[in-house]
């Protein structure tokens, strides 16, 4: 049997104990190149482990510079080498297994740039003490990263092969079965452009054509759920928190379905409907009209919570903001609008545009902003506080559908042509010099989504619904109690209940979500000043100095004025150093580059 | 073209026969998992509601005595075992599993004044207002004996309290002196004076067993050590000291409970200030004592409600109170540190939570984790205004409800004509007195 050499519990047999001191086992990440030698050798298992003590050795620690142990004693940070047991045995990989830093990175949640107002010493420790268990709950998140089951897909081309020039039928031929079954197209050329969905699992799909055709399936397995036609014009269509429930923005008013086709509901409030966007943690389903106004319908209680106009002319681009469920609206003149239910007026206005907004996006982690509008420019946004553009594309004819990929890849529906963009990484924009992949469709596009959880672009277009296959487009490893695909009804009864129960109220729509999570400074010092005047005087101000009494006569009048007047002077003394400290830096600033002083310096402000 | 395309078996993710637990594979992505901050914030308001909901906290009451309930004590030994001595001079010994008596002994004519159980949990003793202090078996008389005493010590002037020392064969008694008494003998082994006024309360220090504080009516709180002939130090206040109780934990702090509402926890080493004042009773505070761990005590009031301080904060955590109790003359808090006696007035002793929403029994794995998950959240956002008013709130009688807003009406008059006695005299001529130093006359070593 080969075995794991455990710290102190078996020491190696005599012979190999010489080998074992000179030459470190390595961890399987380290060497994969002669993992062939050893597998590739059938012989008696003490043989193997013969051969596998005997691999050649890589020179220490090669790849360790880009990582580092992540741990809170800086004790174990001296000491990485193998350590000694009384036994005599080494403990090959003492210590914690690293972690690397970006993957920390990921999962950190404070920001420590942040300066905290000056606190009293036990709180300080406190928030010193949370610090460090939140940075601990990093790393240990980051570690579990090991167990995480599948890859995300690729798709590369052999030397300088364009990706873009791969057509969905070469993709088919090369990957596998289950995954080619993804792909498929549904020709539904009679009743006109379709808009299409798909739930939060990403298991269920649905769609309506503007004449009319709604229908819902399990796409994975093809299993038709309900098929209607609702005998008037639908503009969208959404699935509610699960997939029984199904919002359709129709010509007259919003009617909400269930998953058989029966209609439950018909919101007479919600008129004229163009736009639905679900916001599934808030249980809100918002609407934007012809008439001008972004409506939220709290489906929970069945409630508006607000109605708001945006005072904008007709609405028909609309986004959500995963992130921070902020509603995005393109108008006419050109600007992004950001609004939320509890404010009347928007939140930010971003002009993007000449002409009108065609169509706007949202990442999955709030950063960025794709719009296009009727200038034919394809224009990239940073949302962090800024609101700057970070690249522009100008289009041939610029795209009139936007969708981002949960691992952002940018997909634009140009005419009949669909677009797709990738960038480096999850949180990178895509790039938007070279397409990722291309594809020509039978007819314009109308919706554009990415299926969660799947390599697949759902296109919904005048001659029906395509679904496209793009590798490396969706998250490889869902969460099981966030959004499951495989749940079984039980599960998704269970799931519904507690999403209920933690509903956030609409109220607590804000641009930054974590904002609960932080120190109110504002308010403290607001409630701090109104302390000190209700108590007359400031209790956190310190007490002035009082001379302590001496004896043998040092106590005198004068030696305690002495003592008085130097304590003041030491904090005069100080106050001016740190005044001067900060004035230079101004100066500096003030003074011209030139290398000789002029004449004309003095006018220079 | 090299391609790969996210291909999921579905066998991995499903269950593989009806008796199998559903598969549910993690990934603690924050992208995957969006308002986490607001949904967090949401559990924590549920959490706090539902504390308030299951918040029961009164567990029993244990009826039989013929008159008010004067004092209690815990066997060190049995966590079942309680004791209490009545008005009527009748101690009974209870049974609190089966919240039953299980011995009643006449033991005085006149009160009981005092009762505590030997470290060892085989006797206990009594003093009373007949002016003896006995000394009874725990156990119960064998069939045909009579209920009789080990020892009776008849002694000169009434004694008010007793307890007995940790560790040793020693116990201290209270009236008119100090008495420190070795268990074998029928006199004092030293008397301790300081002053002339009776003395209410004696207590040996836990930890550094040799020391005692003790409460007289002439307003001070002494100190004395064992082994030396006179008192330590003593500390006045502005009124008088109804009990003391030693910190288990730390040893050179004690909690002082005062006629004046409030409850003082003083450092042994530096008596002019107090560590803490702990104010939210409306009446004259009676009894307190600790939790075994040390972070919190109770306290026993006139104004027929008992509350529950965290040493370091001035205001209390909970209030207990029912329609039927009267004044609540003596409290103790259970050696489990779990449940809290009360004994008052109108001759019932009561059984009450220590967390009033607390499940007991035992927890499952499962019930254990929701709970801790909740606590911390609670912890987590405990200072937001809308958690934080949902968890201060009590319901409260009508009497203590009129007596605080009463009294905030008061300290808010005495408040404002101090402000104005320093705003219209010489400048540095009138100090801010603050809270903790207001109280405290002298300190006399």
């Amino acid at each position: 049997m080969e075995t794991v050499p455990k710290p102190g519990s078996n020491v190696p047999p005599k012979k190999d104990r010489l080998q074992a001191k000179k030459k470190k086992p390595r961890r399987y990440w380290e060497q994969e190149t002669t993992g062939t030698a050893a597998g590739a050798s059938p012989g008696p298992p003490h043989k193997r482990k013969r051969s596998r003590e005997l691999r050649p050795q890589k020179p220490k620690r090669n790849d360790t510079s880009k990582k580092f142990r992540i741990s809170k004693k800086p004790r174990e940070l001296k000491s990485p080498g193998p350590q000694r047991t009384f036994s005599g045995a080494q403990d090959p990989f003492a210590g914690p297994a690293p972690v690397s830093v970006e993957v920390v990175r990921k999962y950190c949640r404070i920001d420590k740039s942040k300066e905290l107002p000056h606190a009293k010493t036990k709180t300080r420790s406190r928030l010193a003490v949370a610090e460090a268990q939140e940075e601990e709950t990093s790393v240990r998140a980051a570690r579990s990263e090991l167990l995480l089951a599948e890859e995300p897909g690729f798709l590369e081309g052999e030397d300088g092969e364009d990706t873009a020039k791969i057509r969905q039928a070469d993709i088919v031929e090369a990957v596998d079965i289950a995954s080619a079954a993804k792909h498929f197209d549904l020709n539904l050329r009679q009743f006109g452009p379709y808009r299409l969905n798909y739930s939060r699992t990403g298991r269920h799909l649905a769609f309506g054509g503007r004449r009319g055709h709604v229908a819902a399936l399990d796409w994975v397995t093809k299993k038709l759920m309900c098929e209607i036609n609702v005998m008037e014009a639908v503009r969208d269509i959404r699935f509610l928190h699960s997939e029984a429930l199904l919002a359709v923005a129709q010509n007259r008013w919003l009617h909400i379905y269930d998953n058989q086709g029966i209609e439950l509901h018909c919101v007479r409030r919600c008129d004229r409907v163009t736009r639905l966007e679900f916001l599934p943690f808030h249980f809100l389903l918002a609407t934007a009209s012809e008439t001008g106004f972004l409506t939220y319908l709290d489906v929970s209680v069945g409630k508006i919570v607000a109605a708001l106009n945006a005072r904008a002319g007709r609405l028909s681009v609309m986004t959500q903001n995963p992130y921070n469920a902020v509603i995005h609206l393109g108008h006419s003149n050109g600007t992004v609008s950001l609004w939320s239910p509890a404010m009347k007026e928007p939140l930010v206005k971003i002009l993007c545009h000449r002409g009108g907004v065609r169509a706007v996006a949202v990442d999955s982690t709030g950063m960025h902003m794709a719009t296009s509008g009727l200038d034919h420019q394809l224009k990239l946004f940073d949302l962090r506080g800024t609101f700057q553009p970070l690249s522009t594309r100008t289009l041939p004819q610029g795209a009139g559908h936007l969708a981002f990929s949960q691992r952002g890849l940018l997909a634009a529906g140009m005419g009949d042509v669909v677009n797709i963009w990738a960038g480096q990484g999850k949180a990178s924009p895509p790039s938007l010099e070279q397409p990722y992949l291309t594809h020509r469709l039978s007819g314009h596009v109308h919706g554009l989504q990415f299926c969660p959880y799947e390599d697949v672009l759902g296109v919904g277009h005048s001659g029906g619904i395509t679904s496209m296959l793009v590798p490396g487009a969706a998250e490889p490893n869902f969460d099981g109690l966030e959004s499951n695909p495989y749940r079984s009804r039980k599960q998704r009864q269970e799931w519904e209940v507690k999403a209920l129960l933690e509903k956030v109220p609409a109220e607590l729509i804000c641009l930054d979500p974590r904002a609960l999570a932080e120190v109110d400074v504002i308010s403290l010092e607001q409630a701090k000043k109104e302390r000190a005047e209700r108590l007359g005087y400031d209790p956190d101000t310190r007490a002035p100095f009082q001379p302590k009494p001496k004896q043998k006569g040092r106590s005198s009048t004068a030696s305690l004025v002495k003592r008085k007047r130097k304590v003041m002077d030491q904090e005069h003394r100080d106050k001016v150093r740190q005044s001067l400290e900060q004035q230079p830096q101004k100066q500096e600033k003030a003074k011209p580059t030139g290398a000789r002083p002029s004449a004309l310096d003095r006018f220079v402000r | 073209m090299k391609v790969k395309m996210l291909s999921r078996n579905p066998d991995h993710y499903v269950r593989e026969t009806k008796l199998d637990l559903h598969r549910v594979p993690r990934n603690y992505d924050p992208t995957l998992h969006p308002f986490e901050v607001p949904r967090e914030y949401i559990r924590a308001l549920n959490a706090t509601k539902l504390e308030r909901v299951f918040a029961k906290p009164f567990l029993a009451s244990l009826d039989g005595h013929r008159d008010g309930v004067n004092c209690l004590a815990k066997n060190p030994k049995s966590l079942a075992t309680v004791l209490s001595g009545a008005c009527d001079g009748e101690v009974k010994i209870w049974n609190l599993t089966k919240r039953k008596c299980i011995r009643t002994i006449q033991a005085h004519e006149g009160f009981v004044r005092g009762i505590c159980t030997r470290f060892c949990g085989t006797s206990f003793f009594t003093v009373g207002d007949d002016k003896t202090v006995k000394q009874w078996k725990m156990d119960g008389p064998s069939c045909g004996e009579e209920e009789e005493p080990l020892h009776t010590i008849l002694g000169k002037t009434v004694y008010t309290g007793i307890d007995h020392h940790w560790r040793e064969a020693v116990f201290a008694t209270c009236g008119q002196q100090v008495d420190i008494w070795d268990e074998q003998r029928t006199n004092p082994i030293c008397s301790m004076t300081w002053g002339f006024d009776s003395i209410s309360s004696v207590k040996f220090n836990p930890i550094e067993t040799f020391l005692l504080g003790s409460c007289a009516s002439d307003r001070n709180i002494v100190l004395y050590d064992m082994r030396q002939a006179t008192p330590l130090k003593k500390v006045i206040l502005d009124m008088r000291t109804n009990t003391i109780c030693w910190n288990p934990m730390e040893a050179f702090i004690f909690t002082a409970a005062n006629e004046d509402y409030n409850l003082y926890t003083f450092d042994m080493r530096a008596l002019d200030t107090p560590v803490m004042v702990h104010m939210d009773h409306v009446s004259a505070v009676l009894d307190v004592d600790y939790s075994p761990t040390g972070r919190e005590f109770v306290s026993a009031s006139f104004d027929k409600s008992i509350r529950i301080f965290p040493v370091d904060k001035s205001r209390s955590r909970e209030v207990y109170h029912t329609k039927r109790m009267q004044h609540v003359i003596c409290v103790k808090w259970t050696a489990d540190s779990k449940y809290i006696m009360s004994g008052s007035d109108e001759m019932n002793i009561r059984l009450w939570k220590a967390n009033a929403s607390e499940k007991l029994g035992v927890l499952t794995s499962r019930e254990k984790a929701a709970t801790d998950y909740n606590q911390k959240l609670k912890e987590k956002f405990q200072h937001h205004p809308h958690i934080k008013r949902i968890s201060r709130h009590r319901h409260l009688p009508k009497s203590i409800y009129s007596q605080i807003q009463e009294q905030r009406i008061m300290k808010e008059a005495r408040r404002r004509k101090e402000l104005n006695r320093i705003k219209h005299s010489k400048p540095g001529s009138v100090q801010m007195v603050s809270e903790k130093k207001k109280h405290i006359v002298a300190v006399v070593k």
